[in-house]
């Protein structure tokens, strides 16, 4: 039972991580556009080298 | 002629009036940096990076980026470069493109609200899912202090959540109790309060029972009802808008420097307005100087062109046919006759507001039940037991389990599968009890020219003359761009025929074109200038010389699918009728070739709303369908509307539903989905009761305990939630 004193933050500290990742995401604006999102990574244009 | 210009009545009926926008905005010089461009071709990878190279390598653009959900593309440039030219760009590598107007796009820029209940949900669920696995534990036997424990820590993550997630409930909850009127919100409110509140003290007091699981997963589930409701709404807003943004609102003005162009809302009344042949007038006015002729259909229904020359007067949303003209502004900003109208759409949209939903009317039925069935089993429980501890607690109980989480679904689920449906179809659901009304409809009123025909005109008896005059008729109309000349050499080609060939062609703005041949003076036009006598139906004549004139009539084109629509209506047992501004003649004409039996003629847009109130009153459910100015009134008074995307934007706010298609079919097809969405909620509220009748009974015993509640809740939200996609 000792187990639980650690198992319990750890579980609600995971949680809260993907909960974090998920505002972060919202206000990144990573749901403004799916579909293209979704396209963008298929084009070849920054293949060679990053974005400038 | 470019590609754009073929696909574009093809791809988007709305730009027919893009078209007069893309004029102005040719010699406009703008002032924002930014610009929104819809493409509504663009569909892959290499359309995003083929349009935004091609708009990077532009010079003076310093950003381009594409947004293929909503299909546009967002454009960061200096502010001397005309949308135009990017247009044109985007043209020449294939892709249609329609310059918006940022500032009616702008409401939709980012979804505020729908971030907000997204982020509550997230919340929601966290806690949700933590809390359970908290909540299993207890219930498959941890105890005394282990139990204990779970709770302590249940409380710290239920009760910030709750104080978070749940606030659309108490502000909802909120607003109706001051009003002194009872909504779904409040047993919602009272119940995660209550289930709360108690829990903390059952903790407090190391009781058996915390239902803080219920209170999460309850909040949780209603706000992806919520969530569901807002995008559906979301979708067709912004969908509305982008119709309307097509629209810029800009005008040429003749300054002191010569003509600039600037928005509606700066032009005041003295100013000097130009209006170029094919635009859309875009202020009430006196004709200063010039002739044209000037279509009104928009605003009155008739399909016959009139004529404008100097001291004519005109109103807003009149399109001008053939010659430039100048206008002397009269009415600007507040009293012209476009916010008169918007006025009237807004006086509309609270006659609409005050319609009862289903929702409505089960909430008023359900919330004071509930609340007298948790009051009863307290001092039912208080006077049998005496304990004033297991009395509330069973109270909550009864709140908890008969908290409508499936009838806090029933509708969204349904109306977000049905208008899911209706959109692939081309028919966007604007208002949230469009549907429910639409089920109702047992009436149905069409305006005739724009709604039930496309507003285009069609020639009618080329067979009876012979092909010499077809073939001078020919040389002449080619020379126009009026639309009759347009529809005339049009039909005259694909018969073959040549045209003559004839010299010194002029145009008459406003009265028609001429030409010599062989010595002869040839006239083509309006019938006082020519030397005829008008008849009742649209007609061009033709003069040769001292001849008798001939004439050329021609009738509206049907709208595609308009035949089906009205046999679809006709066939579900609805009286269809059709009212026109229009002279007698074509409407008879058109009523007899549909098979509508009851229709009028040359009414006023007064009338039309009074034909819809009278058969209102006559206790009829009217669906109204037009387009025009004329239609507005009617369209607001209707029980539902529907109006073709081509209409002018007011009547487009003005009804429910927007046919975002040239066909018209679909609409018979949309009230048969509207019943049978109807009878799914119908059917959901059927399954939330029949929930209930088992659950109330369990809790009034006191038997109930949180994992019931739990099971209970679950099962009856998934189950109201697959019969919704049954609709499918």
């Amino acid at each position: 039972m000792e187990m639980l004193v650690y198992l319990i933050p750890i579980s609600l500290f995971l949680g809260a991580l993907g909960l974090g990742g998920f505002f972060w995401a919202l206000k990144s604006k990573q749901f403004e556009d799916p579909d293209g999102d979704g396209q963008r990574f298929l084009t070849d244009d920054w293949d060679e080298h990053p974005k400038p | 002629m470019t590609m754009a210009e073929i696909s574009r009545p093809a791809a988007c009926p709305a730009c027919s009036v893009a078209g007069s926008a893309e004029d102005l905005a040719a010699q406009s010089a703008p002032t924002e940096a930014r610009f929104l461009l819809s493409l509504p071709t663009a569909h892959c990878a290499a359309c995003i990076s083929a349009v935004e190279r091609a708009l990077n390598t532009q010079p003076g653009v310093h950003e381009a980026r594409v947004n293929l959900t909503l299909k546009r593309v967002a454009v960061d440039a200096d502010p001397n470069i005309a949308p135009d030219t990017l247009i044109n760009v985007l043209n020449g590598i294939g892709y249609e493109a329609h310059e918006l107007d940022a500032a009616t796009l702008s409401a939709t820029a980012t979804d505020r609200a729908g971030r907000d209940i997204l982020m509550r949900m997230a919340v929601a669920g966290f806690a949700m899912m933590n809390v359970m696995l908290l909540s299993v534990a207890v219930w498959s036997g941890a105890a005394d202090a282990t139990r204990d424990l779970f709770h302590w820590i249940s409380a710290a993550i239920a009760l910030p959540t709750i104080v978070f997630s749940a606030q659309p409930f108490f502000r909802h909850a909120m607003q109706a109790l001051r009003v002194g009127r009872l909504n779904m919100d409040v047993p919602i409110s009272l119940a995660i309060l209550l289930a709360g509140a108690m829990s903390l003290y059952e903790t407090t007091q190391s009781g058996h029972h915390a239902y803080f699981d219920a209170a999460l997963s309850l909040t949780f589930f209603l706000l992806m009802g919520r969530y569901l409701d807002h995008r559906t709404r979301a979708v067709a807003r912004s969908a509305a808008e982008e119709l309307a943004a097509l629209e810029v609102p800009r005008a040429i003005r003749i300054g002191e420097h010569g003509e600039e162009t600037v928005a509606i809302a700066e032009l005041t009344v003295g100013d000097i307005v130009h209006v170029k042949p094919g635009a859309r007038v875009p202020v009430d006015g006196v004709v200063t100087h010039g002739q044209s002729e000037i279509d009104r259909s928009m605003l009155t229904g008739e399909s016959l062109p009139v004529f404008a020359g100097e001291g004519a007067v005109l109103s807003t949303g009149e399109v001008n046919l053939t010659g430039p003209l100048e206008l002397q502004v009269t009415a600007a900003g507040e009293d012209s006759s476009l916010h008169r109208m918007a006025e009237l759409v807004a006086v509309a949209e609270t006659s609409k507001n005050r319609y009862t939903s289903l929702a409505d009317r089960a909430a008023q039925i359900y919330a004071p039940g509930v609340h007298l069935l948790a009051l009863f089993a307290f001092i039912g429980w208080l006077w049998y037991a005496g304990d004033l501890r297991l009395a509330l607690n069973i109270a909550v109980a009864v709140l908890i389990i008969t908290c409508p989480c499936a009838l806090g679904l029933a509708v969204p689920a349904v109306t977000t599968a049905a208008s899911g449906r209706l959109f692939k179809k081309g028919m966007l659901i604007k208002h949230p009890t469009a549907l429910e009304r639409l089920a109702e409809v047992d009436t149905v009123v069409f305006d005739k020219t724009g709604t039930l025909t496309l507003g285009a005109p069609q020639p009618t008896n080329l067979g009876d003359h012979p092909r010499r005059v077809l073939e001078i008729a020919l040389a002449l109309a080619s020379a126009s761009a009026h639309p009759l000349a347009d529809a005339l050499s049009k039909a005259a080609r694909e018969a073959g025929i040549k045209p003559a060939k004839v010299h010194d062609v002029t145009e008459v703005p406003g009265h028609g074109i001429q030409a010599t041949l062989a010595d002869q003076q040839i006239r083509f036009g309006r019938a006082a200038w020519v030397g005829a006598d008008a008849g009742a139906q649209t007609a061009a004549w033709l003069r040769i010389g001292k001849n008798a004139p001939v004439e050329f009539t021609f009738a509206d084109s049907l709208r595609p699918g308009a035949q089906a629509a009205i046999q679809g209506l006709l066939k579900q047992g609805m009286t269809v009728q059709l009212i026109s501004g229009d002279a007698p003649g074509p409407v008879a004409d058109l009523a007899s070739r549909l098979g509508i039996t009851k229709w009028r003629a040359e009414a006023l847009p007064d009338d039309k709303a009074q034909l819809v109130q009278a058969l209102s009153d006559q206790g009829h459910r009217v669906l109204m369908v037009g387009d025009g100015l004329n239609d507005t009134a009617a369209l607001a008074a209707a029980h539902a509307s529907v109006s073709p995307a081509t209409a002018l934007d007011a009547a487009r706010v003005a009804s429910d539903i927007v046919l975002l298609g040239a066909d018209i079919a679909p609409m018979s097809g949309a009230v048969t989905t509207a019943r049978k969405a109807t009878r799914r909620i119908r059917e959901n509220f059927g399954i939330a009761a029949a929930y209930n009748a088992v659950a109330v009974p369990i809790a009034l015993l006191g038997f109930a305990t949180p994992l019931a509640a739990a099971l209970a809740m679950s099962l009856s939200s998934i189950t109201v939630s697959i019969n919704a996609l049954r609709l499918k």
